[in-house]
């Protein structure tokens, strides 16, 4: 009795006191089930309805960009895996285009390919987990499930490729660490035969239930002027209706040979820039990335996967490149500047999340609370990748 | 309980005075009753985990018990009962230790008016249904207590969820039921089942178009009013990291979950009795009758699971504009629609 009767919390407090009404601060996270990682929202809220958001980050801040200053050019490459761990072969892929890039080192086409294809492997497996946990965030289980079943399939061929099932560190600068193993051409095209008929089955399941599109159509609304100013990029951006992607708009490796499309919201549900838009995107850009992959596949020829005339330890000339590629979350940017040395003099990561993640604090106030965790869910981001 | 009593006479012959039969034959059957409970709680613990697992195309619990992992809800049990019961710092103790008892019992005190078999029903009172409808709806209460006294924000916001959302769907789970009432002209649980016999044609929820849109809403409502998905607000887990049981463990955070499964198990019991013929089967003499019961009603709860597994979640505006504004308007219809049709058919008296 003793401790209730202090009244320290205000379940005990004395409700005869004068009874006012006040805005409850609530932290969402850093231990929540729908911030997809270590990220507090402090969210102020009047009942159910949201009126502040702030996102706290930096719980996962591991000072990676501090790190490469003292490991050398090629060492760097494990801890672009750490960024987005969801999509480790997307980081690898930014740093080692910017590296090689700086360096003018001539990449083989067969590394270019095989680079492609894992490239677009792990956006499918991202995607996955974007559109299984956005399921999730609506109260949708099984579609998680059934995504983890795919992607279960990818992480296979990735393991087979790299030892890895999460970190692969399977690009290096001027190439690959190690050639594709055989039967690894039939394993992705089955893969992908697989995935085309899935698609559809998610759309049935989860994309035109009725329930969930009340729940995202109209929802978590972010306009292309928004994402502009705050500077989303990826599905964010493209379910604004801005077609913007990096493959296509600044292309990088061999990106340019192949055909496909970029998918962009429509609002063919409700607004466009809603939550649905920005799931829809991601939905079809699976489709896109199988495309890509077959292509790839169709054209991957033979001979060294290493640029041969580089040596076990780099030196870049000296100077300043921002190199950036498309993961799948967005823009991944890489500054690098190089002072001839065998190490970084620094980098700087432009992380997609990021950049995405901090819309929250325009769009979420005015929501109700549990179209802020839609709306979260939507932007698809990654602790790891925003902290570093 | 009438059966008990009347065991009770035949044992002890004279030597129980009528009081004394009847507090036998009540805390015999209230004993009964609280094993049902327990029973429904394990099994569809397990049948749920099978459900989802095989709807989710993987396989659920394996290991404990040799075939398909059946003994896993004894080793959960054993687990649950081996954690400590913690009360937060600044909780308020009496009404957290008090919350999962309030919900258990309202979920309990339910069960004395379910027809299982011809004879076989705790209290065969003439207000049955209206005395279920008043019992479980304390649970309510219950939810208010653990989510305020969790001294929780998101417990908070669970209780408020779930006592708004309680309060609203009771009432087209409770209009969906008064088309039956006009029907047999009785609320005693015992009546409405003998006025279906005769085979399934016979049956409340096929008695005429407005009682089989009464069986829905009553379905749809329950679902809503035992708190699972798609209406499983107040405690979304997604959302309301576990709602107003956010802070309970052990023992405490079982009853939640013996009350949860108990409840599932009761609405689908109320909805084999009120609308799917109780204990008659679907054409004959009346055979084996507590087993048919059993099976419908076990037949609607898996129902709840296939939906719970397949379906998002509203949002809380939602649920309340499909309450108000949809289902509450629809039961008011079939209670008129059933009404016109009684005086069309010459039914009514």
């Amino acid at each position: 009795m003793s401790e209730t009767a202090t009244g320290r919390g205000w379940a005990a407090q004395d409700v005869r006191r004068e009874l006012h009404s006040e805005l409850l601060e609530i932290n969402m996270g850093p231990q929540h089930p729908a911030t997809h990682g270590v990220l507090r929202l402090l969210v102020r809220t009047d009942g159910e309805i949201v009126h502040g958001v702030t996102a706290h980050i930096g719980y996962l801040h591991r000072c990676a960009e501090k790190i490469a200053e003292g490991c050398d050019w090629r060492q760097w490459m494990v801890y672009t895996d750490r960024f987005d761990y969801l999509a480790p072969i997307n980081m690898n892929f930014g740093y080692a285009v910017a590296v090689e890039r700086m360096l003018g080192v001539q990449v083989p086409e067969r590394a270019e390919h095989i680079r492609v294809i894992c490239a677009e492997l792990q956006r499918i497996a991202s995607h996955l987990i974007a559109i299984g946990t956005f399921g999730l965030d609506m109260g949708a289980w099984t579609p998680l499930l059934y995504c983890f079943r795919e992607r279960e399939e990818i992480l296979n061929i990735l393991e087979r490729l790299s030892g890895g099932r999460m970190l692969y560190n399977y690009f290096d600068i001027g190439g690959l660490r190690f050639d594709a193993y055989d039967g690894f051409e039939r394993d992705v095209l089955a893969f992908v035969n697989i995935m085309e008929q899935k698609i559809p089955e998610y759309d049935t399941l989860l994309s035109y239930n009725k329930i969930f599109i009340e729940r995202t159509a109209d929802v978590g609304v972010i306009d292309a002027a928004t994402c502009l100013a705050y500077g989303c990029t990826g599905p964010v951006l493209r379910g604004a209706g801005v077609p913007f992607d990096c493959r296509k708009d600044d292309p990088y490796s061999i990106y340019d040979r192949f055909e496909f499309d970029i998918p962009y919201g429509e609002g063919e549900q409700g607004a466009v820039g809603d939550c649905w838009d920005r799931y829809m995107v991601r939905m079809r850009e699976m489709y896109e990335s199988c495309r890509i992959i077959r292509q790839a596949v169709d054209a991957l020829p033979g001979g060294p996967v290493k640029a041969e005339d580089l040596k076990k330890l780099v030196k870049v000339p000296q100077g300043s490149l921002y190199t950036r590629t498309e993961s799948s979350k967005g823009e991944i940017g890489y500054h690098v500047f190089a002072d001839g040395g065998s190490k970084p003099f620094r980098t700087k990561v432009r992380s997609p999340s990021f950049s995405n993640l901090h819309v929250i604090e325009k769009v979420g106030p005015g929501m109700m609370l549990s179209d802020l965790v839609a709306t979260v869910g939507s932007l698809d981001i990654v602790l790891g990748e925003i902290d570093r | 309980m009438q059966v008990m009593t009347d065991l009770f006479a035949r044992i002890f012959g004279d030597g129980l005075s009528p009081l004394g039969l009847l507090v036998a034959g009540g805390l015999t059957m209230a004993l009964v009753m609280a094993l049902v409970m327990a029973l429904c709680a394990i099994v569809f613990t397990w049948a749920e985990r099978k459900v989802a697992g095989f709807i989710q195309s993987r396989y659920g619990p394996m290991r404990v018990g040799r075939w398909h992992g059946v003994l896993q809800p004894v080793a959960d049990m054993v687990k649950i009962l081996g954690k400590e019961d913690i009360v937060p710092r600044d909780a308020d103790r009496p009404l957290f230790l008090l919350a999962p008892f309030v919900i258990f019992i309202g979920s309990l005190m339910a069960w004395a008016a379910i027809p299982f078999a011809p004879g076989f029903i705790a209290a065969d009172l003439d207000l049955g249904l209206f005395y279920i409808f008043a019992v479980s709806s304390a649970a309510t209460i219950g939810i208010l207590m653990a989510g305020w006294a969790s001294n929780n924000k998101w417990s908070l916001y669970g209780a408020a969820r779930g006592a708004a959302q309680a309060v609203s769907y009771e009432i087209p789970l409770a209009l969906a039921c008064i088309p039956v009432v006009m029907v047999t002209g009785s609320l005693n649980m015992n009546d409405i089942v003998v006025a279906q016999q005769g085979g399934i044609w016979r049956w409340h929820f096929l008695h005429d178009p407005f009682l089989f849109v009464a069986f829905l809403l009553y379905f749809v409502a329950s679902i809503a009013e035992v708190n699972r998905g798609p209406f499983d607000l107040p405690e979304t887990e997604s959302e309301l990291v576990a709602g107003y049981h956010t802070e309970y463990t052990g023992m405490r955070f079982a009853f939640f979950f013996l009350a949860e499964y108990a409840n599932l198990f009761l609405v689908s019991c109320v909805a084999t009795a009120v609308f799917l013929g109780g204990w008659q089967p679907l054409f004959g003499p009346v055979f084996l009758p507590g087993l048919v019961f059993v099976v419908k009603a076990v037949l609607l709860v898996l129902l709840q699971m296939w939906l719970r597994w397949t379906l998002p979640r509203l949002r809380v505006d939602q649920l309340m504009h499909v309450c108000w504004k949809v289902m509450v308007p629809l039961a008011l219809v079939c209670v008129l629609g059933a009404g016109i049709w009684m005086l069309a058919t010459g039914q009514a008296g």
